[in-house]
């Protein structure tokens, strides 16, 4: 008779034996304040169609000390997101080949950072422009 | 051991299926030096404190893929891992993580040997071609689109990095997933339609959560975690494309 007996280890709290999977832990829990952020603005389309005492409301209750600190926390767990979102991007991108070389790893995320930065500032631009 | 020898606690998760219910820790005071590997302390156990000790090496220079190991939790090759890297404190040394314990730091490699055959690691001819017609070229473009893949030495350590095989054996997992791309980026093989079938699976790269720590802790850089993306993409675009012009080998 077989003497084996494997053992198998419980996974149990796995990711928080490894800083690496607490930053990818960390990572995915940001995408919640991502989604956060897309369902006020939903909120505020739905009261934008429910008429302009609704919208005004919904645009007083952005004003709340509660809410600033709210959007402020929102702005950081979404920074955080977009840095870990393009630091792992390399990994998941066919290799890019530029004038016969493999693109470096580093300049993909460094592109990627960088489109973001562009998108945002011209969104920023937009509404300023728009709310003028 | 003379007075003025140094010495460093290795401790090690041991396992005997014979008689432990569990693995357990038990601690070493193993002789330091400088140039010591984790792996020559390991064998200075087995050699000097305890021969019940059970691991797997064999090269001791990082190209045979025995000796990988879970050192302070983290997956290394114990011979390209130096104690003098972790001296004075203590060394935990346990058996890869995610894989059955099959006794101390000898893991069940069956289910991995599974997948590698799975993935029909071999090149599959586009067509047929005779002695006569000579030996197949590669332009060096060619060979560049696949040789990083083909670097896998089955050391195991991207598996023991996967929480996403940890929490589902049945994933094919980083090194299988590489060494299929391997052979679908070759200009000489021809099967990439038929290795679809497990690269779409429910136990294919779907299972990939993109954390990335299989390509970290890599010792030949293949960048698994590449490979596996990269065909989730391919997964994707023969699903869609399949409703275009019905082909490919997915169910």
């Amino acid at each position: 008779m077989s003497k084996r007996r494997p053992y198998v280890r419980p996974m149990d709290g796995w990711w928080k034996k490894n800083p690496y999977f607490v930053e990818y832990m960390v990572h995915e829990g940001t995408a919640l304040f991502v989604a956060a952020y897309a369902f006020t603005l939903l909120v505020g389309l739905v009261r934008l169609g429910q008429g302009e005492a609704a919208w005004n409301g919904w645009l007083e209750a952005l004003k709340s000390p509660l809410s600033l600190a709210f959007h402020a926390v929102l702005l950081v767990a979404i920074l955080y997101h977009t840095y870990t979102w393009f630091k792992i991007m390399p990994r998941t991108l066919p290799p890019i080949i530029v004038g016969g070389k493999k693109l470096a790893p580093a300049t993909i995320t460094g592109g990627g950072l960088m489109a973001a930065l562009v998108a945002s500032l011209v969104l920023l631009g937009l509404v300023w422009r728009i709310a003028q | 051991m003379s007075e003025s020898q140094k010495t460093i606690e290795i401790e090690v998760l041991r396992y005997n299926p014979e008689t432990d219910q569990a693995p357990h820790l038990q601690v070493f005071q193993v002789p330091f030096a400088d140039d010591m590997s984790v792996l020559q302390g390991a064998q200075y156990i087995k050699d000097h404190l305890d021969g019940s000790l059970s691991f797997r090496w064999s090269c001791r220079m990082a190209i045979c893929g025995s000796c990988g190991m879970m050192v302070n939790g983290e997956p290394h090759l114990s011979c390209q891992t130096f104690l003098r890297d972790y001296y004075p404190a203590r060394v935990r040394i346990e058996a890869l993580s995610h894989f059955p314990i099959e006794r101390d730091l000898v893991i069940n490699m069956e289910g991995f040997i599974d997948k590698l055959e799975s993935i029909q690691p071999y090149i599959i001819p586009k067509e047929k071609r005779s002695l006569a017609q000579g030996e197949y070229l590669q332009t060096p473009e060619q060979l560049n689109a696949y040789e990083q893949f083909s670097s896998c030495i089955n050391c195991m350590l991207c598996y023991a990095a996967c929480p996403q095989f940890g929490l589902n054996a049945d994933f094919v997992g980083p090194a299988a997933m590489a060494l299929l791309h391997r052979y679908n980026m070759d200009s000489r093989d021809g099967a990439a339609e038929e290795r679809m079938e497990l690269v779409a699976a429910e136990e294919g790269v779907f299972n990939c959560t993109a954390v990335g720590y299989c390509s970290e802790v890599c010792p030949k850089q293949v960048d698994p975690a590449n490979a596996v993306n990269i065909n989730k993409t391919n997964a994707a675009k023969d699903y869609f494309l399949r409703f275009l012009s019905p082909k490919g080998g997915s169910k």
